[in-house]
């Protein structure tokens, strides 16, 4: 027993460490104070993530709980803007900079049907949807599993948007998060669908710590694309996803590189006959480490779920995919189906993966299913016989391999583009 | 055209020797078939001589047009004008069959310093030449043999032979898995492509292909050597008389 003791005396002192350096928000009103100390009394109760932690096994939380340094706000001129793709798509851009959110260099929010405003005006608010939203369903999601790099982010971050889709939303936000220099940036987004209202969010560059909350009403229809490319510090990313009864979910993530990039995506669905789908292409090469963590939880009935993600890993890249797919007992005729499929290109580049079923109601259909191996010899062979250079036979194969992430994502515009991201990526390898 | 001499190889993987010397020579405008049983090394000749990874040639040399391609990748030699129509053509999810043929065929152009064809060009020649193998547009548009039923990834075979025009076609059991009508239609699809620059190695077990396509030569393949060669009618007295029978002959 002192064994045990010993490490959660260490798992609390990293979450006060955590904690410590990151100032408390000031001037909120009442809920979102209440809010802010029981996220704090659920990242000490829970402790900061060490290696011994199951749900960290196979990815080392040290480089992700090194306390934060947030960025210096800066005044520098932007560069240009991110090579994200999002730009063709008549997309309106909100900016933030070193983690601060920048309506100087951003679009309008506002349009037919979306309302929003930043998460700092929004909690010194009485009076808000986001009371139902901000820090529920990150609570809720931990029912299971302790996240308490999510926690610690509804304790502490101050930036953000509020948004709230009241119909059909005609233009997509896309979110961009541009780093000048060194520093940490924490962003906490909290967005309603309302039922039968639809919206659709790109992100691209990447937080240090973000959580996005995401309720969706029923019959409501959200759809998300993030691409995660450059060179970048350790982040670690939550989605926490309610959906209503008929509620459609649909999140696409294309993470490149990086040093150390861990997703968790949560999603409960709550209502019945709701539809969520979570895909992801995970393109790793040097030492990067990228590891995409999901949880499902079917709650309503005639639900459908699906995790689709493909990983391509060269030099010494390490993917790890760990997805779980959990029923309760009334989610009667649950349709669970979960892929996670790797081509490791080297010798030195691994994937982990850990398949997770867990089912208490008796009329389901629940499936998973893993891969990890090279490019196929033979259909390489094949495409060389027949006059493709080898890199180039290299490329379709992959390409081939990834589209099948990418085929998740129902706009064929939007899936170009992340065709274009992974040719790219293909182009410099060669 | 093509010189084998003294070809001996074994798998890179274990210590089996599977060809023990073959002795060949292919002229332009030739038809050579090589008959033999399984295992005599019919299959190994053709991946050794398309540039297939996993042999260890342990003596011989073969020259294509005076060059030694062994030296050369595998998509050197097909730019170079040879072709290898595989006797289990490879099934590849995702990757669609026109983007696989365009991308083929100006690949071996770019290596050979020709314009590569332009989308509506390669769109053009496809469509031409795959109207003449009876294939639709829709196994255009299907990922590479994804779906395909024996005959049409043969004839698929044979489309990306008339798009590449090589000048040496190695045709691998290609009657294999295939009904009558299938192979005479894959034969007409080879006998139109027979001219006095180009020379084929049809491998089979059976004589009935060369039935449809007829051959000029004739060699017995048997435990890695070419243990007979003759004229077409070395073809029929396997057919009478079976490999067993020939061996006792010879």
């Amino acid at each position: 027993m002192t064994g045990v003791r010993m490490v959660t005396d260490a798992k609390r002192k990293g979450a006060e460490e955590l904690l410590h350096v990151l100032d408390l928000p000031l001037g909120e009103a009442g809920w979102a104070r209440d809010v802010r100390a029981t996220a704090r009394a659920r990242l000490l109760e829970a402790g900061a993530p060490v290696r011994r932690d199951e749900y960290w096994k196979y990815t080392d939380p040290a480089r992700l709980t090194a306390p934060l340094a947030l960025a210096e706000v800066s005044s520098e001129a932007l560069a240009g803007d991110a090579a994200s793709g999002f730009d063709e798509l008549d997309a309106r851009r909100i900016r933030f900079v070193n983690g601060r959110y920048r309506p100087d260099l951003s679009d309008e929010i506002v349009q037919g049907g979306l309302s929003g405003a930043s998460l700092g005006e929004v909690l010194g608010q009485d009076l808000s949807f986001a009371r139902e939203v901000f820090g529920r369903l990150e609570a809720a999601g931990q029912e299971k599993v302790a996240r308490p790099l999510a926690a610690l982010n509804t304790a502490c971050a101050t930036q953000g948007l509020v948004l709230q889709a009241a119909g059909d939303v005609a233009q997509p936000l896309h979110l961009s998060y541009d780093q000048i220099g060194d520093g940490a940036s924490m962003i906490h987004h909290v967005i309603r669908v309302e039922a039968k209202a639809s919206l659709v969010l790109f992100e691209s560059g990447v937080p240090s710590n973000s959580v996005l909350e995401i309720d969706i009403g029923d019959g409501g229809s959200f759809h998300h694309i993030r691409v995660q490319t450059d060179k970048r510090a350790p982040s670690a990313n939550h989605i926490f996803a309610r959906l209503g009864a008929e509620a459609r979910f649909k999140s696409f993530t294309l993470t490149t590189d990086g040093t150390l990039t861990r997703n968790e995506t949560v999603m409960e669905l709550v209502g019945d006959n709701g539809s969520g789908h979570v895909a992801g292409a995970v393109l790793g090469r040097g030492d990067s480490h990228i590891d995409n963590t999901i949880f499902v939880t079917h709650t309503g009935e005639h639900c459908e779920s699906r995790q689709v993600f493909k990983n391509v890993l060269t030099e010494k890249a390490k993917g790890v995919f760990q997805g779980k797919i959990f029923v309760r007992p009334d989610a009667q005729k649950t349709d669970g189906y979960q892929i996670s499929q790797s081509l490791v290109l080297d010798e030195g580049a691994e994937f982990a993966v850990k398949p997770e079923l867990e089912i208490y109601a008796d009329d389901v259909q629940c499936s998973h299913g893993s891969t990890t191996g090279a490019l196929d010899e033979t259909a390489l062979f094949y495409l060389r016989s027949r006059g493709v250079p080898q890199r180039a036979a290299e490329t379709m194969l992959v390409a081939a391999f990834v589209d099948e992430a990418i085929d998740e994502i129902s706009d064929d515009r939007l899936a170009a583009q992340m065709r274009a991201h992974v040719a790219e990526w293909m182009a410099v390898r060669s | 055209m093509l010189e084998i001499k003294g070809l001996k190889v074994k798998l890179e993987e274990e210590d089996k020797q599977i060809l023990k010397g073959v002795d060949l020579t292919v002229g332009p405008g030739k038809v050579h078939a090589i008959m033999g049983p399984n295992g005599s090394g019919k299959s190994t000749l053709s991946y050794v001589l398309a540039g297939r990874q996993g042999y260890e040639i342990t003596e011989g040399s073969v020259t294509f047009d005076g060059e030694n391609i062994l030296d050369f990748e595998p998509e050197e030699r097909a730019a170079k004008g040879l072709f290898l129509a595989f006797q289990y053509p490879v099934e590849i999810p995702g990757v669609g069959n026109m983007t696989f043929l365009r991308t083929a065929l100006n690949s071996q152009r770019k290596a050979r310093g020709e314009p590569e064809l332009s989308a509506p060009e390669f769109l053009k020649l496809v469509r031409a030449k795959a109207k003449q193998l009876d294939i639709d547009n829709d196994m255009l548009k299907r990922p590479v043999n994804v779906g395909f039923s024996g005959g049409e990834k043969k004839r698929n075979e044979i489309l990306q032979m008339a798009l590449l025009e090589p000048r040496l076609c190695i045709m691998d059991e290609t009657d294999s898995g295939l009904d009558v009508d299938a192979m005479r239609l894959v034969a007409t699809g080879v006998n139109a492509l027979r001219d006095a620059g180009r020379s084929f190695m049809v491998i089979t077990h059976y004589q009935r292909l060369l039935d449809h396509i007829e051959p000029d030569v004739v060699h017995i393949m048997s435990d890695g050597r070419i243990v007979e060669t003759g004229g077409p009618e070395l073809a029929l007295r396997v057919e009478r008389e079976g490999y067993a029978g020939l061996k006792k002959s010879a």
